[in-house]
């Protein structure tokens, strides 16, 4: 097993192993964990997959709000005597293990009476009997297995949405319709004068043309209802001549077959109905476990504790703030209205609202902003906004949010369809007018297989068989699209912008560098340890940064809130923090991020911090510069300019920006007619996003939280981003290229058509031909595409998956483990 | 040759069974989690709500 834990599989740092059991643990959690589950007789945990766990995290009193009965009811699902069910999103959910634990949770604790997994929307539903289990303790039971839910503000009264299945019964009817039409169309194939035929004929057409009702009338509907409303739009998309060709055709045969003219054209009909609804369907790539529509809703607590007169507390509603509320907000807690901080002092990360890469501090009075993390011990403040009318959520009224579901976008398909729908009915008329003066019975047959075979399935076909396609590739690599057009949008971006805390940056690391004096090994021991007793986040950094040395004890030890921290070792007297607090001066930038470290009142040097930026970024800039303009647009201030600019050359940076001022930047851009990709993370970025044309969220743990966007990349991946647009590019030229090839199908139908000797034989042969080697070439070609870029390649990563999360863990969660 | 009509009313008969069977699996939700069940299908039966088996002695094989 080496040195990684049993249970969650991480690394184990030698001083603090654990062994318990013949097996060896990172930490007390990761043994805790496995102690429940062994002593239930649940360790098959550790059988299905190696190393499964997470280490369970814990803060006293952070779902307490639970016990509030008005906040547990929009919770659940059900609830009724003593049974309730309550649906609860578990980011950790990855593997078989997961699924087996969790669906064994009433052995753990038989008061639950059962529980189901879903896997791709990584949700469990537990039933309870709440008479003997509150919804506080099933969630504490949860997280102190290491699998803690994420409840936040868009649980709150939400019902889950019904899930539309129309397209499956459309298109299981239409499969139904076309199956058996074609069967009982094969004697019409083959020879026409033969007694047997002629005798059954009556009846086969006949139920044809029942067998062809339901695919008309209910598969066939979406088209009419989007071709009707697209004329009253006035514009013509590709529904138009899709109608019109099923309509005509359906007219045509059940004339056909009144007056025994023949066979109709049901059969093709049918055909084209379902390969059509096929096509819808490949299109609608979804991944259950993303959410493309977040707000700050879904960011922010559902509950927060409130101090009320006589210094009780109660848990609240978030939505029930009013203006001078006193709150109390722990550790990790995020701050859900802007207020006055009461406590001495705070430290708030800002990071994901801002852009800031470093917490700040704030001392009694001042002001704190909505969307704040407070990182530390807990704290008072006055609110002084409600939440909806914060700084922060004050963004979400702009009315680029308001625009919901709007197509902002012509499709390629509308667009080529703009000049194929005149040019058809052009073709129809004329081909109608020409042998109207011949022959007038002639003239209606011409008229009608114009606009049958020049249906435009295959042109219709193209755009989502190739999109649908390329979406999967993509989603291989991590590259998560919301829908199709995404890529269409794509393969017409020119200008890309890139936010950089979070996003180009690393949420988690920090590269810390020195400066000054040679410190001793023994100093380092000296320095470490007195960095072990703060909480504070840059001490946090900095204590990791040093390598593991033996332990000694501090004395006198001193936390100045905001200025840094003292303490007292083996006589020596060790001073770390700002500046003034060490009594040092010298040449100051205040933009960068730095600790300075005094010995017996002796200055030592000092330590920049720097943020840490992602592998392979100078290489994806390098790459996307030749094609595209790049900027990088940052909240945070000009501390890393000069930095940034010797590893991005040429690369315009703009600083301090709000999030406002982003989203206009982005407005601006697109006002000087560049088509704008912004790539962001935060909240800060969410109204950018939503204003670009195509707006990329990068997420380090893909299941926790990224604001509204149109794709969701997963950080390890964002240095391919290159290979992507590379790829979206090729997809439209795909999609052209089969654009030409149907066209060549509809000119060979309609050579047949004009002349009036189009058979039924003929286009059932023609409809299926077509499509078939519409739907392969671009398979083929999509994929070549792919392999050519590379992009489906997936990386190996050695327990990705560990670091990830336990990165994820490490911004999202406290430390304190049970 | 009658017969025709015998066989292939029943021959669509069939097929509704079958598509009335299939939008009732739809409207069921069977479509909605394509992957959970397969998994739980694999898990051991091994575990009655009532025992508990001593956790020293199963843990062996890792």
């Amino acid at each position: 097993m080496g040195n990684k834990c049993f249970h969650c599989g991480l690394d184990i740092i030698p001083c603090d192993e654990i062994f318990f059991d013949n097996r060896s643990f990172c930490c007390k959690g990761c043994k805790t964990v496995y102690d429940i589950f062994s002593s239930n007789g649940l360790s098959s945990y550790y059988d299905l997959e190696k190393s499964p766990g997470a280490t369970p995290l814990m803060e006293n009193g952070k779902y307490d709000f639970l016990d509030n009965e008005k906040i547990a009811a929009t919770l659940l699902d059900f609830s009724e005597g003593d049974t309730q069910i309550i649906s609860l999103h578990i980011p950790h959910i990855h593997c078989s293990s997961c699924i087996w634990i969790l669906e064994n949770l009433r052995r753990i604790k038989p008061e639950i009476l059962s529980s189901q997994v879903t896997f791709h929307e990584k949700k469990v539903r537990i039933t309870f009997n709440s008479s003997e289990i509150s919804l506080k303790e099933v969630v504490l039971l949860l997280c102190s297995i290491g699998y803690e839910p994420y409840i936040s503000l868009e649980d709150y009264g939400n019902t889950a949405a019904k899930t539309d299945r129309s397209l499956t019964y459309k298109l299981g009817v239409a499969f139904f319709c076309f199956g058996n039409i074609m069967l009982l169309s094969f004697p019409e194939y083959f020879e026409h004068k033969e007694f047997w035929l002629d005798q059954y004929r009556g009846f086969f057409r006949w139920l044809i043309f029942a067998l062809a009702l339901p695919s008309f009338f209910y598969s066939a509907n979406g088209y009419y209802i989007a071709a009707i409303s697209s004329i009253r739009a006035g514009r013509l998309n590709i529904e138009i001549p899709i109608a019109l060709g099923i309509v005509v055709m359906f007219i045509r045969s059940t004339a056909d077959l009144l007056m025994d003219h023949g066979p109709g054209f049901f059969d093709s009909m049918t055909g084209l109905i379902f390969f059509m609804l096929l096509g819808k369907m490949f299109q609608m790539k979804t991944y259950r476990f993303l959410n493309f529509e977040r707000d700050f809703k879904s960011y922010f607590p559902i509950a927060v504790t409130r101090i009320i007169a006589n210094g009780a507390e109660e848990n609240v509603p978030v939505y029930e703030i009013a203006k001078g509320d006193r709150l109390l907000i722990r550790n990790f807690e995020i701050i859900p209205a802007d207020g006055i901080l009461i406590s001495n002092s705070a430290t708030i990360d800002y990071s994901f609202v801002t852009g800031e890469a470093v917490p700040v501090s704030k001392l009694s009075g001042d002001k704190v902003f909505a969307g704040g993390r407070q990182i530390g011990g807990a704290i008072e403040m006055e609110t002084i906004q409600t939440v909806s009318q914060s700084y922060l959520t004050q963004l979400w009224s702009n009315e680029i949010f308001q625009k919901e579901n709007m197509q902002r976008y012509r499709n390629i398909t509308d667009t080529m369809s703009r000049y194929f729908t005149p040019v058809l009915l052009l073709i129809a008329f004329a081909g109608f007018g020409w042998w109207i003066f011949k022959d007038t019975d002639i003239a209606f047959n011409v008229f009608t297989a114009v606009l049958i075979v020049a249906c435009p399935c295959a042109l219709a076909l193209t755009a989502p068989f190739t999109l649908g396609n390329v979406i999967r590739l993509m989603g291989k690599s991590k590259y998560y699209l919301k829908n199709t057009q995404v890529i269409e949008q794509m393969a017409k971006v020119d200008t890309i912008v890139f936010d950089k805390t979070g996003t180009i940056t690393t949420g988690s690391k920090s590269a810390i560098t020195y400066d000054g004096q040679v410190i001793t090994t023994q100093q380092r021991v000296w320095i470490k340890n007195v960095l072990r007793t703060s909480n504070h986040p840059l001490s946090r950094m900095l204590y990791d940064y040093f390598p593991e040395n033996d332990k000694v004890t501090v004395t006198d030890f001193l936390e100045t809130p905001g200025k840094g921290i003292a303490g007292v070792v083996s006589g020596h007297q060790i001073q770390i923090g700002s500046e003034a607090f060490t009594g040092q001066n010298g040449s100051s930038n205040i933009l960068k991020t730095m600790v300075y470290v005094t010995i017996d009142d002796v200055r030592l040097g000092r330590f920049i911090f720097h943020n840490e930026y992602r592998p392979g970024l100078s290489g994806l800039f390098t790459s996307l510069q030749k094609k595209y303009t790049v900027k990088v647009l940052s909240g945070d201030n000009e501390g890393e300019r000069a930095y940034l600019e010797k590893l991005l050359p040429g690369i315009e940076l703009i600083f301090n920006k709000k999030p406002e001022e982003k989203l206009e930047f982005i407005k601006k851009l697109q006002q000087q007619g560049h088509n704008v990709m912004m790539v962001g993370d935060g909240l800060n970025d969410a109204g950018a996003l939503a204003q670009s044309n195509v707006g990329i969220a990068v997420s380090e743990n893909i299941n926790v939280f990224s604001p509204a966007c149109d794709a969701i990349v997963d950080a390890a991946e964002l240095n391919r981003l290159d290979r992507f647009m590379v790829l979206s590019k090729k997809a439209m030229g795909t999609i052209y290229m089969s654009f030409g090839l149907s066209l060549l199908y509809n000119i060979i139908g309609l050579s047949f058509a004009v002349t009036g000797n189009l058979l039924p034989i003929m286009a059932a042969v023609i409809m299926p031909l077509s499509t078939i080697t519409i739907i392969s070439f671009v398979t083929v070609v999509s994929n070549f595409y792919a392999r050519m870029l590379n992009v489906t390649h997936v990386r190996e990563k050695s327990d990705g998956r560990h670091i990830l999360s336990k990165q994820a863990n490490l911004i999202l969660t406290p430390k304190t483990t049970i | 040759m009658s017969v025709i009509y015998l066989l292939i009313s029943i021959s669509i008969i069939v097929a509704i069974v079958f598509l009335t069977a299939f939008i009732k699996a739809v409207r069921s939700g069977q479509y909605d989690d394509d992957y959970t069940p397969s998994v739980r299908m694999l898990f051991d039966d091994e575990l009655k709500i009532t025992e508990k088996p001593k956790p020293k002695e199963e843990e062996k094989q890792i």
